[in-house]
């Protein structure tokens, strides 16, 4: 049990590399914060489409991408299939609203995402999905 | 002063200006970003005084472009939940699903005569 505990704590301590894709200024600060609180570091995109040209450009590599959903220029869901497209492997996250109906999350998760969590985020909801 | 703001803060969070969110905030702020809860506030505050400016002038125009109030107020919405403004969050909410069945009534009795406001000086979102 002591061991697992251990592996556990080891997991969340290791840098994650986040890529945060979000056009609200406030939403990028905090969540921000919270990659940095839970060890990580993080990279931030305004919207879908600069999502896609760091992928393209940098040939990145995340092991998140926590992605909102409604955002100008390209949204969540577009930007999803278009990374999935482009064979990006990290996890993807998508960040939606309570408002969002169960349509609206199905189609968002059959775009690619491995999981989907409702604003607004906090270090509860992403440590579980990281370990 | 420090048991003043403690004071003002419970009565926030009683009144239900605040939710459980803003403690998640605070739970974020440490040494190296010791003033992060009132940087984001401040944040807040700028970005909520640009979507009021917004949303006001474009009930000024006298016609109602439902498409663009239901965008400036789930850019308020999401920003208001992120820091645990949760009053203003469910008058959003409120004003958002006006904007869905197309209720101008709906949205000018709310609003009143008054104007918007939300600011440092100013708990509510009515002036």
């Amino acid at each position: 049990m002591a061991t697992k505990s251990m592996g556990d704590i080891e997991k969340i301590k290791k840098k994650l590399n986040v890529l945060i894709v979000d056009d609200d200024p406030l939403n990028l600060i905090i969540h921000e914060k919270i990659i940095k609180a839970i060890g990580g570091i993080s990279q931030t995109a305004n919207n879908g489409e600069e999502a896609v040209i760091i992928h393209r450009d940098g040939g990145s590599s995340f092991d998140l991408i926590l992605m909102d959903k409604e955002m100008p220029e390209r949204d969540g869901v577009s930007t999803t299939k278009k990374l999935r497209e482009m064979e990006v492997k990290s996890m993807i996250v998508g960040v939606t609203s309570l408002a969002d109906n169960e349509e609206e999350r199905r189609a968002f998760m059959e775009a690619g995402l491995n999981h989907c969590l409702a604003k607004p985020l906090t270090k509860d909801k992403i440590i579980p999905l990281i370990n | 002063m420090q048991r003043q703001v403690a004071l003002i803060k419970q009565s926030l969070f009683d009144q239900g200006y605040l939710d459980e969110q803003f403690i998640e905030l605070e739970e974020l702020q440490d040494d190296a970003n010791p003033n992060f809860v009132e940087e984001v506030a401040t944040l807040y505050f700028k970005d909520s005084a640009r979507l009021i400016s917004n949303i006001e002038q474009a009930l000024e125009r006298g016609s109602f472009d439902f498409n663009r109030l239901d965008n400036y107020m789930h850019q308020f919405k999401g920003s208001s939940t992120s820091i645990g403004a949760s009053k203003v969050k469910t008058e959003c909410t409120m004003f958002r699903e006006y904007c869905r069945v197309g209720n101008a009534e709906g949205w000018q009795d709310r609003r009143g005569p008054r104007r918007l406001h939300v600011g440092p000086s100013n708990t509510g979102t009515d002036q």
